[in-house]
């Protein structure tokens, strides 16, 4: 097969002189595996290519894509983008990346022993999790799913207007949901451990992880209805800021519907919080050199102790906002354009631990995990209601289970309620990092 | 009508990809080939973004051997391609011990094409343009306070093929259309959102149904509605919940604990209840794959089994499970036709297709009536469940309290929290009136397209997660 590289370049090498052309190129090997009492419950594993074709012409855009890299298809999407671009509207700010000038950083994010890793050890440490999880507890009634599942990925980018980028990455993780019972009582919890090879995965840690958030929850009830201050696991801090970076898009904001519209130089948090976005942190799972247009990823620092400092831009959204592009596209999949997104969203540790705060707190509620985030956030007007289960606080340590509860109060409010971020910063799946964090006066809602 | 499309694999290379599967042992063996194109139109800030379009074939085939299920896909469709992967998904088989199996394929469920009037592929990419422009034009016309529009329209067309080591080819056509508009609303007290889609198992004739126009007025009106909103309150509150709202409520609190496969590992709350009564005696709820064109309609599963209407809980007492072929192998029973996946690429599992509660005998307008303080839902948004605890959540997206038995102020958006078990017990009314909607139903990282339906109803009691006093 050739290089992604090679093909994306040939694809951008046919755009005519009245337009431009980008071709994302991308190859995926996808393994997971389940396990389930003691036996491989599936094994799937296979390769995956696409190619997404963008031009513009005229100052109008048309993207077109295939699920084949093979010749025909490409050229197929090509012409079909060509022509989908005949019917969007001018716009002036239309146009591809070129380049900045700005190097990448050189991130070792492909390991060769991830990908030449026989799927026997994959499934062996499936079934490792799978054990320690039943062996950790006598209250664990059963291991719903254990499973282990990586994705080596490669990836290129090429335009016309003389982007050209490729890079490599590999990730893995392994994931055990588990039941804790007593009586007719149940709970669940997870873990999970993630990395670049199978030397960074933590079995017994998330093993650990599942047997105790599902195991501490037992005998829990449901709380009544009172404010108060809340402390937020790492999880779910790691959820919020993935919510937080959605209206610091600089596209939103150009749309009217940021809360932080307007807001640069005003203080929207309050000293405590520092919110950095760098794609160039190798212990990011995010992590990356190259945005999804093709230029160089670098350090973001979007909030600087309460202070709004900017926005993230893609190449359009900077072009609109006359500022800089600051690498920030994302895509889903060939399948899709890019559009802005933070690969790496992180606030700046303080100085407690999770226990020190826990005890300035004195009483409150800890958050285990959160639920209906789709439903209950918006960002738009910034109103946050989501489901949660977790411990109350009594006394400076976690006490009494409760579950079926909500808390609620606005994204703007609860910038400027932090009264702690922990020291405890560790990387998650997905684009943000974990930490503990505790906001003063929320709602909480049960009986 | 569509064309009666060619097979996308012949069968008689099935039935060789079928036994090359089963080469090392096996106890059946399944090709899932699909081919599906779709057009898609983003309209945003007054622009056409962007028009894009996508094409994409390939089969998964899996082969299951004792406990254990093996995989594999390919974009190739190819005879060696196909059978590179099914030697993949076979692998896993090989301790199973061996031997050649042939396999004769009847085709049994051949659906013909849906029955479409108009293949949106047969339609100018101008018109699918326009729908969005019409859209933006008349969301803006309901008021100075839209300060933002965003429209999206997409139509997709997917046939697939099934064989297995069972004698099984069946097939599809399904072509599916929707269109979506989000309007936002700027006040003093800040922004408000509105949303509002319209989605089908039909072609272009879905605007005959409902006009692009009754879409945008809608998703306008409801962002606007909630301009002068005060927060929701926090705590128990009787809920009253329009028709055809969202019907999230039942897909949430009980569907996904009705799906085999968490019933199998013991992770749903209604494990072992077959037969008792676990909601309210005015509660008869039904998943049915035939109803019509909803969103969640198909002719044949993603499993070759045919869709089907089953009555899940039967005025309030647990009839049955939603099942696909590997939970009903275990079970010793037949597919209940609610094998679904997102696309080959993906195994199938237990999903459900249009998931409603049949309705009562109530008048809607008595309802409300008879509420001397709650909150009225008219509008949902997502939810989420989880099935071994019963524990879920829905967001209400247009909500009014509920003042002296009449509607009267908007309220903020907010997630209501309820336990499915419970919910259901509390149900003491329900209309005589029906509603559907669209939703996409997300599990283990794979999305289907489900309807949800719902006559108006009342809850006496769920946990409110606003800020307000109750």
């Amino acid at each position: 097969m050739p290089e992604v590289l090679e093909l994306a370049t040939a694809l951008a090498g046919r755009a005519g002189a009245d337009e431009q052309v980008e071709a994302y190129v991308a190859r995926v090997r996808r393994t997971s595996i389940r396990v389930f009492q003691g036996d491989v419950e599936s094994l799937s594993s296979a390769d995956s290519a696409g190619i997404g074709v963008r031009v513009v012409r005229g100052a109008r855009v048309g993207f077109a894509w295939a699920g084949s890299i093979a010749e025909p298809a490409a050229l197929q999407a090509l012409e079909d983008a060509r022509d989908n671009a005949s019917y969007a509207t001018e716009d002036p700010a239309a146009g591809l990346a070129e380049p900045d000038g700005i190097g990448p950083a050189a991130l070792a994010l492909w390991r060769e022993e991830l990908a030449a890793c026989p799927s026997g050890s994959k499934i062996a440490l499936a079934l490792d999790l799978e054990r320690r999880v039943r062996a950790g507890d006598a209250r664990i009634r059963q291991v719903v799913s254990s499973d282990y599942s990586d994705t080596l990925g490669e990836s290129a980018i090429a335009t016309s207007t003389g982007v050209s980028a490729s890079s490599r990455r590999g990730t893995c993780l392994l994931h055990a949901s588990a039941l804790a019972g007593e009586g007719a009582e149940t709970r669940t919890g997870s873990g999970y451990s993630v990395g670049r090879s199978l030397e960074d995965l933590d079995a017994e840690r998330a093993a650990r992880h599942a047997v105790e958030r599902a195991t501490r929850l037992l005998g829990a009830r449901k709380p009544t209805s009172r404010r108060l201050p809340v402390v937020f696991d790492p999880r779910v801090t790691a959820t919020l800021l993935g919510i937080i970076a959605g209206p610091l898009s600089g596209d939103e904001v150009a749309k009217g519907r940021s809360l932080f519209a307007g807001r640069v130089g005003e203080q929207v948090a309050c000293g405590e919080i520092t919110l950095v976005d760098d794609p160039t942190e190798i212990a990011a799972l995010g992590a990356a050199s190259f945005d999804a247009e093709g230029i160089a990823c670098r350090h973001n620092r979007l909030i600087d102790h309460g202070r709004l400092l900017g926005y993230l831009y893609d190449n359009h959204a900077a072009r609109v906002a006359g500022a800089r592009s600051t690498a920030s596209a994302v895509r889903g999949s060939y399948r899709t354009t890019p559009r802005v997104g933070a690969r790496a969203v992180a606030l700046e540790p303080g100085a407690l631990g999770p226990e020190a705060i826990l005890a300035e707190v004195g009483c409150g509620l800890f958050v285990q995990s959160v639920s209906g985030v789709h439903s209950g956030v918006n960002a738009v007007s910034g109103d946050f209601s989501v489901g949660a289960e977790g411990l109350l606080i009594r006394d400076g340590a976690l006490a009494e289970p409760v579950r079926e509860l909500t808390i609620a109060s606005t994204l703007q409010r609860m910038l400027q309620h932090v009264v702690a971020v922990g020291s405890d910063l560790e990387w998650l799946p997905g684009s943000a990092a974990g930490v503990t964090l505790a906001i003063d006066d929320m709602a909480m809602s049960g009986i | 009508m569509a064309q009666p499309p060619a097979p996308l694999v012949d069968s008689g290379l099935l039935e060789r990809v079928l036994a090359g599967s089963l080469r090392w042992g096996g106890d059946f063996a399944e090709v899932f080939v699909e081919d599906r194109s779709s057009t898609a139109v983003s309209f945003d800030d007054r622009k056409v973004e962007e028009l894009s379009s996508g094409h994409d074939r390939g089969a998964g085939i899996r082969v299951v051997s004792g406990e254990t299920t093996g995989f594999a896909h390919t974009s190739d469709l190819s005879e060696r391609g196909l059978l590179a992967a099914a030697k993949a998904a076979g692998a896993v088989a090989r301790r199973g011990g061996g031997g050649i199996r042939r396999v004769a394929l009847s085709p049994s469920h051949s659906a013909p094409p849906g029955d479409i009037d108009v293949v949106p592929s047969e339609i100018g990419k101008a018109r699918k343009v326009e729908l969005l422009v019409r859209a933006d034009d008349v969301a803006r016309s309901k008021g100075g306070a839209i300060v933002q529009v965003s429209a999206g329209y997409s139509d997709s067309r997917r046939r697939i093929q099934v064989a297995s080591s069972d004698g099984l080819l069946a097939g599809d056509d399904r072509v599916r259309t929707r269109l979506s508009v989000v309007c936002v609303a700027a006040g003093d007290a800040g922004m408000q959102t509105g949303y509002e889609s319209v989605a089908f198992t039909l072609g272009f004739e879905l605007f005959e149904r409902r006009s692009v126009e009754e879409v945008a007025e809608e998703a306008a009106r409801r962002a606007m509605s909630k301009l002068s909103a005060k927060p929701a309150p926090s705590g128990v509150l009787p809920v009253v919940i329009k028709s055809g709202s969202g019907g999230i409520l039942f897909h949430e609190a009980c569907g996904h604990g009705l799906e085999a496969d968490h019933v199998l590992k013991d992770s749903s709350v209604y494990t072992g209840r077959l037969g008792q009564i676990v909601a309210s005696p005015l509660v008869t709820l039904v998943d049915d794959g035939t109803a019509g064109p909803e969103w969640g309609s198909m002719a044949v599963d993603d499993e070759g089994r045919p869709a089907r209407r089953n009555v899940l809980i039967d005025n309030g007492v647990l009839t049955d499970y939603m099942w696909d072929e590997l939970r009903a192998r275990k079970a010793g029973r037949q597919s209940s036709g609610n094998g679904r996946r997102e696309s080959y690429q993906h195994l199938p599992m237990v999903r459900m297709t249009n998931t409603f509660l049949l309705p009562g005998s109530d008048d809607p307008e008595d309802i409300v009536a008879g509420t001397p303080h709650g909150v009225y839902v008219a509008h949902l948004g997502g939810g989420q469940v989880n099935t071994a605890t019963g524990d879920f959540v829905f967001g209400m997206t247009e909500a009014y309290l509920i003042e002296n038995g009449r509607i009267s102020e908007p309220l903020r958006d907010a997630n209501l929290i309820g336990n499915g078990p419970d919910v259901l017990s509390r149900i003491d009314a329900i209309g005589s009136d029906f509603g559907m909607s669209p939703g996409t139903c997300g599990k283990d990282g794979q999305s289907v397209p489900v309807g949800c339906g719902q006559p108006t109803l009342r809850v006496t009691g769920v946990t409110i997660g606003g800020t307000a006093g109750a």
